[in-house]
């Protein structure tokens, strides 16, 4: 059978392929390189979150995580970064619509939530190493203070990008680029609550049960 | 020529699936929060309560949380099985078995390891090495 007849019998979409069409447009493939980086970071956490599985009954004689962790703290701060995923969500739909209020508004209160949880985790911190349960107490610790404070570290990063991007927002306006970094400030910050997930799971609720 | 299927960007609402539930965008993240302060909520009541035997208690949280962070994936970064968001699932699926990999991984070895360092006495490993040393000398040739 001649090719060209086959071509022909094959049904024509009216919608050029992706091999067709070019390159995609730029939010998508910075997006998307983006997505690559948090997987990584996600990779990078397991190792942490291995290193304190393995680690968390090593103590050395002393204090454990039921000694020492509060509940209560735990629920609060977890609510803090969950609602601030929320309004995030909700800063990103007011970006896409370009509606500028609602974007201050967004931010104020995702800056105010992601404060309140590094002030609550920050007091948390203070208050174990002045019981004496500093990192270098035992293995143990070593491994809370290592995965817990790196989370930590990517929230207080996460909250200076926001505050660059909002100086970025009132200076040069909504420009193309301008959107996209903020688009993957928003993929970061679910991501963020994604890992905290995990960690209020695995140290503070299965690591406290005997 | 203009409306060209690509890819999505994670993170991005796909049109259709707003149009086909009806539903705002905002309605979305809400429905997302609602589910995953129940979840959270269980959460810690499980790991409290006095209800469950004890040895479940710490498989109920783990459980939750996986629940959760499927729930954050779909509700607030969007992704879904649809064909525009392929490679985003792909990349999702590869970084999940490398953390499934190092995760159980280190598990197991440190666990396996932990086990024979624990040995109570030297006698478990000196036959092996009396038996390797008796058969070397037999089988070297006269």
């Amino acid at each position: 059978m001649n090719i060209a007849v086959v071509i022909d019998s094959v049904p024509q979409v009216a919608l050029p392929s992706k091999s067709e069409a070019g390159p995609a447009p730029k939010r998508i493939v910075v997006a998307y390189g983006f997505w690559i980086f948090l997987l990584s970071d996600i990779i990078m956490f397991a190792a942490l979150f291995a290193s304190y599985a393995v680690l968390v009954r090593s103590t050395a004689g002393g204090p454990t995580g039921a000694q020492l962790f509060n509940q209560a703290t735990v629920a609060i701060e977890t609510v803090c970064l969950l609602v601030s995923s929320y309004t995030c969500g909700l800063m990103s739909l007011a970006i896409n619509s370009r509606n500028r209020l609602g974007m201050y508004l967004g931010a104020v209160i995702t800056f105010a939530l992601g404060a309140a949880f590094l002030t609550l985790e920050i007091h948390e911190f203070a208050n174990m190493i002045a019981r004496g349960a500093t990192p270098q107490r035992s293995a143990f610790l070593s491994a809370f203070f290592t995965l817990v404070g790196c989370h930590g570290l990517h929230v207080t990063l996460g909250l200076i990008w926001l505050v660059v991007m909002m100086v970025q927002v009132a200076v040069i306006g909504f420009v193309a680029s301008v959107q996209h970094r903020l688009l993957c400030f928003s993929l970061f910050w679910h991501a963020l609550d994604i890992v905290w997930v995990g960690v209020f799971t695995v140290v503070y609720l299965m690591g406290v049960s005997p | 020529m203009m409306d060209v299927r690509y890819d999505r960007a994670p993170g991005d609402i796909p049109r259709e699936e707003t149009q086909a539930w009806a539903l705002s965008e905002a309605l979305i993240y809400t429905i997302g929060l609602l589910v995953a302060l129940i979840l959270t909520a269980t959460s810690f009541w499980v790991a409290n309560t006095s209800l469950l035997w004890q040895g479940g208690v710490g498989l109920g949280p783990a459980v939750l949380a996986i629940a959760q962070m499927g729930i954050h994936l779909v509700f607030f970064l969007h992704i879904t099985t649809g064909p525009d968001s392929t490679n985003n699932i792909l990349a999702l699926a590869f970084g999940l078995l490398i953390v499934f990999v190092v995760v159980a991984g280190s598990m197991w070895i440190m666990a396996d390891m932990n086990q024979n360092m624990l040995m109570p006495s030297a006698e478990p490993m000196a036959s092996p090495r009396g038996s390797r040393s008796r058969s070397s000398v037999k089988s070297v040739p006269h």
